[in-house]
């Protein structure tokens, strides 16, 4: 078959029943994303003969005689299209796995199309931006600062550095690298929720031509372990084996082939003969503690840091402060109810996969998708007995976490591969196993009940969680244990008590999830605050605004917390309140609506603690090179986070240089030094503080090497553009760069963080609904969005993770759901059936930022990824009961799940 | 994806090239469907690309639309103007849950082959009184309204080797006068109800329910129905068993949504007041 691509001619045979998207990557287009390889989400998008398809969808023998165009040929030989450059000047990217489809889709849409982009883009699916600054890019609006001055890049709306990359197609993200020799990794999963692996017979597997190994328990190393990655193992229990001969939900790994084709790979474990004894399941939580209910894991102990094994009781904690029965017995109001939070899936668009070699010097390499490089790297140096130095982890860019990838899922088989086959080794998992067989949030059950006197003032607050983490305990107690933490530490409140239990079931684990518990538990709390100040008559504002904590306010949850670290590095929740107060009463659309519209308003407000407990460490490494600019070496990753950009703005400032001059190397064990990972928003003020430090250290060293050639007091050299000045002697950084050649010593610097003190950060949303009370349709007439990020270090950027946050937040409370049923199958694995919010789903939020500075973070700057994803679904549930006076306790709040409550009041 | 386990494709240029069907065969007109999921019974894959359907022809009697027609092309029609159903074209394309771009390739035969309860082809060409022509398996043709070629959920009256081959509209149908009404759970998401009202000359109402029922259900009303009369009829025709339920919309709601777009579609069509 013979064919065009970007403008060059390629004759090569398609497979019988091959797409077009794997055609054009294997003939080297790597900018085709494959995000659901189901024709849902437009990654894939390319132009065939000039129009716009999913190449996933097309059979590739079909573009006989065609041209198509990839992103890397749409602007034509090294130039860059207007559209691409529309997307740099509104960094309509975070992550940038869907960049290159909503490109292309964009640039393809005609007039009439660019009046409807709800309809126009409902088939790309960007999981980071909210749609905001894509929005943006297609308006021809340009969100960043043209150029800032040396020294003067924090605080700055600067690009990411990998834009020009990323709109162009060229940024290398897992899987984009072609390796000599590659073999494929594909999975037998288990069809039985709970069943022992009696035996497995190989050998028709084996016979397949291709096929080099089948790999099943008995090949692995049996050593107990969980896929949660922690900087402290301790925080998760061991019960977990790469392949275990008890598998306890349906899609769990049974064995792994490795063979030359994916073909080869699926047909094998397609001839694996599996003999199973079916074990009792268990699938209902609330059955999970009963007496002579199933039990998932009954071998593990409190060794294993299971807290009772046979309750199927992971973790538990229990505490009071006061005595909340009788605070109750005497409140002027008190409110009580029961919340379910459902299950939802991260839906990164990159799914979990990676690459594994052994190179010359006998070190496993490998390639993969993660959110923490080191600590998967020290989990494999476990696992398979090998010393740090001969395992390498490390990533490109990331194509999306959201806490998915805080996690091992995929590294362990991928080195198992790779060191019994001593071939290289590619594992990428399909959409469907991301559902079936990754993580998801902690459904959580969560009863709260509240009191408070006829002030406003809060006397009781209570909370008893059970949270599902599912057949493996991964993040099962520090999930639960943020859950009831800062929800309620934000309020002063003398009589508090918590109960939480996590129990196993035999479904699909939960794991790290953006907000990691704090959202399911807000909407339970922050729900009942505003009942308690409807039952009081006091504003929703006022409430909050009488029982916060203010600096000096011990922020508290029972049981007393080991950690006391947390301290007011500096404060914004008063601020932020304001904001919102104030933007709600102004602007927003008011559109004509008929009288089936019920409208109301409602906020929720959220703490978080800046950095995780017990200890988040990041090294970082500078350099001055030879032209003058600096290498600066992190370990932190980059997903869309962002962190990439503020690295180089905290050492650009540092250094008097502009951030072009700071080149930045990240996420690779082979640079040494360690970081414990890109997770509990840790990027800018963990890691940034180790850049901040090893860029002060550098900075010194540079001023004392010039008033050493000076002769001067080094106290009177300050860095100016690029330059060491004192008095009227400047020397520029190229000059010093000489001199570190001549003395055969470079100037450096290096910097440690611990992740300690904490300080608090925090968010507050607002939301004017209104709902149809004969269809229960939803719409959002306002969002508003205040954020106490400290000095904000690139406004442009955090305003782009707050639309992000609060679009897939927003995607779990109306609309995504992953629906296990009785035999604790997974119904709606695919992406047509998990609605995650396209364009036309999402609101424009207007987003504040609160004027604090942190004593603590890097330049006063304070995390801002995660958390402004965790009040909105609580914002919205306050929201639709001030419209329609009814209290919905379960989201997401779809049409056919408000409808019946409406209609028995409404009619 | 890929369909790895496919060994082969056959691009039959006429009827009498079709191969003998057998196990493991499955047609291949856009291929959206088809190659969104895994197909691992596969082994052959049957193009029919090459028989070149015009993909739309207006008769003196019909427009007849060509199963391998894209959604596209349909949407991309120039009507007579005397066709007053035309924007119920639009409407139903853009009621997929995919986007022009899936458009571009999908064909109309590929949807009412999947005859999933919220296929928009199937809505618009059931509410037209389309005819369906099939090209059975032994030899022969088969003709069916649309509304009886879809039996359930993913069912229809295909029997293995079946291939449809083009779906007819009466003209008098597409110079009917219409309403449009359709729900989701998202604004741009899967239909949960897609209900489609047209009047005849001579008063006829008629009323095609789709996506909230597992199957295109069609109620003809001789004279116009008040308000109660219709509820009445909907809810004698619709049994609760025929709702629909599946993530995209309760079957509670799905009924209380098509008794409230029936309602105003009567009203629509009838300058009733809604009730």
């Amino acid at each position: 078959m013979s064919l065009e691509v970007n403008g060059k001619a390629f004759s090569r045979e398609p497979r019988a029943g091959q797409c077009l998207r794997t055609f054009l990557r294997e003939l080297g287009h790597f900018g085709v994303k494959k995000g659901c390889d189901a024709g849902d989400c437009g990654a894939c998008t390319v132009l065939l003969d000039g129009e716009p398809v999913h190449s996933c969808l097309i059979p590739a023998f079909r573009a006989e005689g065609r041209t198509v165009t990839t992103i890397e040929g749409l602007g034509g030989d090294h130039g860059t299209h207007p559209m691409q450059q529309a997307f740099l000047d509104a960094q309509g990217f975070q992550c940038g796995f869907c960049t290159a489809g909503m490109i292309l889709t964009c640039a393809s849409l005609n007039q009439a199309q660019r009046t409807d982009l709800g309809a126009a883009l409902k088939g790309n699916i960007c999981r980071c931006t909210g749609y905001r600054s894509i929005e943006d890019a297609i308006l021809g609006k340009s969100n960043i600062e043209a150029s800032v001055e040396a020294g003067a890049a924090f605080g700055r709306s600067l690009p990411a550095p990998a834009g020009p990359d990323v709109v162009r197609g060229t940024a290398r993200y897992t899987f984009d690298t072609a390796i000599d020799g590659l073999l494929h990794i594909k999975l037998l999963r288990s069809p039985h929720a709970h069943a022992r692996i009696v035996a497995i017979d190989k050998s028709d597997a084996l016979s397949i031509p291709g096929v080099h190994a089948v790999l099943t328990h008995e090949d692995a190393p049996s050593v107990l372990m969980s896929t949660a990655r922690h900087e402290k193992d301790w925080m998760d229990p061991e019960d977990t084996r790469i392949l275990d001969d008890v598998v306890r939900f349906i899609g769990q790994k049974v064995a792994a082939v490795v063979a030359e084709t994916e073909a080869a790979a699926e047909a094998a474990c397609r001839a694996l003969k599996v003999s199973y004894e079916i074990l009792p399941a268990l699938i209902d939580p609330e059955q999970a503690m009963t007496p002579g209910a199933p039990v998932v894991h009954p071998d593990r102990t409190s060794a294993n840091r299971v807290a009772d094994a046979r309750r199927n009781l992971v973790a538990e904690t229990h505490g009071e402060f006061g005595d909340v029965a009788a605070a109750l017995a005497t409140s002027a109001a008190t409110y009580e109810a029961t919340f379910h939070s459902h299950r939802v899936q991260h839906a990164a668009l990159e799914t979990h996969g990676g690459l594994a070699w052994l190179d010359d010097s006998g070190v496993l390499n490998v390639r993969t998708s993660t959110q923490v490089p080191f600590l998967t790297r020290r989990a494999l140096s476990d696992i398979f007995q090998l010393p740090m130095d001969k395992v390498r982890v490390f990533c490109e860019r990331v194509g999306g976490g959201f806490g998915g990838k805080q996690e091992m899922f995929v590294e362990d088989i991928l080195a198992l591969g790779a060191l019994k086959t001593g071939r290289p080794v590619k594992l990428e998992l399909t959409r469907e196993e991301q559902f079936i067989a990754t993580s998801t949030r902690h459904p959580m059950r969560i009863h709260v009940k509240a009191g408070a006197d006829s002030d406003g003032k809060l006397t009781a607050l209570q909370l008893d969680v059970l949270s599902n983490t599912g057949a493996y305990g991964n993040h099962a107690g520090p999930v639960m244990f943020h859950a009831l933490a800062e929800s309620i530490a934000v309020y002063n409140c003398p009589n508090k008590r918590v109960d939480g239990v996590a129990v196993y079931t035999n479904t699909v684990p939960a794991g790290a999830f953006r907000g990691y518990g704090l959202p399911q538990a807000l909407i339970a709390v922050e729900a009942a605050i505003d009942e308690l100040a409807r039952q009081l008559g006091i504003s929703p504002y006022e409430m909050r605004r009488r029982n916060i904590v203010r600096p000096g306010d011990p922020m508290l949850s029972p049981p007393p917390s080991e950690y006391h670290d947390v301290l007011y590095g500096s404060y914004g929740l008063d601020q932020c309140l304001d904001l919102v107060e104030r933007a709600m009463q102004t602007g927003g659309q008011q559109p004509e609506l008929s009288p089936d519209w019920l409208i109301g308003d409602g906020i929720a407000l959220t703490m978080i603690d800046t950095v995780p407990p017990a200890g988040h460490f990041a090294d970082a490494t500078i350099a001055l090179d030879d032209d003058g600019g600096f290498d600066l070496t992190v370990g932190t990753a980059e997903f869309g986070n962002g962190t990439s950009t503020v690295h180089r703005q905290i050492a650009a400032t540092i250094l008097a240089t502009t951030v072009e001059r700071i080149h930045l190397r990240q996420s690779d064990t082979a640079h040494g030094g360690h970081d414990t990972g890109a997770y509990g928003s840790a990027g800018t003020f963990v890691a940034g503080k180790a850049t901040q430090a090893a860029a002060t250290q550098l900075a010194a060293e540079l001023k004392a090497a010039a008033a050493e050639a000076w002769l001067c007091d080094v106290g009177g050299c300050t860095l100016e553009g690029e330059t060491v000045v004192s008095g009227v002697r400047r020397m520029p950084f190229t000059e010093l760069a000489k001199l570190a050649r001549e003395r055969g010593q470079p100037f450096a610097g290096s910097g440690t963080s611990g992740g300690t003190p904490r300080s608090v950060g925090f968010n507050v949303q607002g939301f004017r609904v209104a709902v149809n009370k004969a269809t229960g349709e939803l719409r959002i007439l306002r969002s508003v969005h205040a954020a106490d990020a400290g000095i904000v270090a690139n406004p442009m950027q955090c305003r782009g993770q707050v639309d992000g946050g609060v679009a897939q937040a927003l995607g779990a409370a109306l609309y995504e759901e992953m629906v296990i049923d009785a035999t604790g199958r997974v119904t709606n694995p695919k992406f047509r059936d998990y609605h995650l919010p396209s364009f036309a789903d999402v609101p424009r939020t207007d987003v504040f930022f609160a004027d604090t500075s942190d004593t603590i973070g890097p330049l006063g700057a304070k995390s801002m990824s995660e958390s402004p994803y965790n009040p909105v679904a609580a914002a919205l549930g306050n929201a639709i009961a001030d419209a329609t006076g009814i209290r919905f306790t379960a989201p997401p709040f779809k049409p056919d799940r408000l409808f019946p409550a409406l209609h028995d009041k409404f009619g | 994806m890929d369909l790895n386990t496919i060994t082969a494709v056959a691009h039959p240029q006429t009827r009498a090239q079709l191969p003998v069907w057998t196990a493991g065969d499955a047609w291949l007109a856009g291929g959206t469907w088809l190659f969104s999921e895994p197909q691992t019974h596969l082994t052959r894959l049957i193009d029919l690309t090459d028989l070149k359907w015009p993909a739309l022809t207006i008769t003196a009697s019909h427009l007849s639309i060509a199963a391998t027609c894209t959604i596209a092309e349909l949407d991309g029609l120039a009507c007579p103007s005397d066709w007053l159903a035309a924007p119920l074209i639009n409407q139903c394309c853009r009621a997929f849950l995919a986007s022009f771009k899936i458009w571009k390739t999908a064909t109309v035969g590929g949807n009412l082959c999947m005859s999933l309860p919220a296929g928009p082809m199937i809505s618009l060409t059931s509410a037209l009184d389309g005819v369906c022509t099939i090209w059975k398996a032994g030899g022969g043709e088969q003709r069916l309204p649309v509304a009886e070629f879809v039996t359930g959920n993913q069912r229809n009256r295909l029997t293995p080797g079946d291939l449809l081959r083009q779906i007819d509209i009466p003209l008098p149908a597409l110079r009917r006068r219409t309403a449009f009404r359709q729900i989701s759970l998202a604004p741009v998401g899967r239909s949960a109800a897609l209900l489609i009202g047209s009047l005849e000359a001579d008063d006829t109402l008629t009323l095609t329910v789709t996506a909230s029922t597992v199957r295109p259900i069609q109620l003809r009303f001789r004279k116009a129905p008040d308000a109660i009369a219709l509820r009445a009829a909907l809810m004698q025709e619709i049994t609760d068993d025929l709702y629909h339920t599946d993530i995209h919309g309760a079957p509670l709601w799905r009924k209380h949504m098509t008794l409230r777009l029936a309602e105003e579609i009567r009203g629509e069509l009838l300058g009733a007041t809604p009730a």
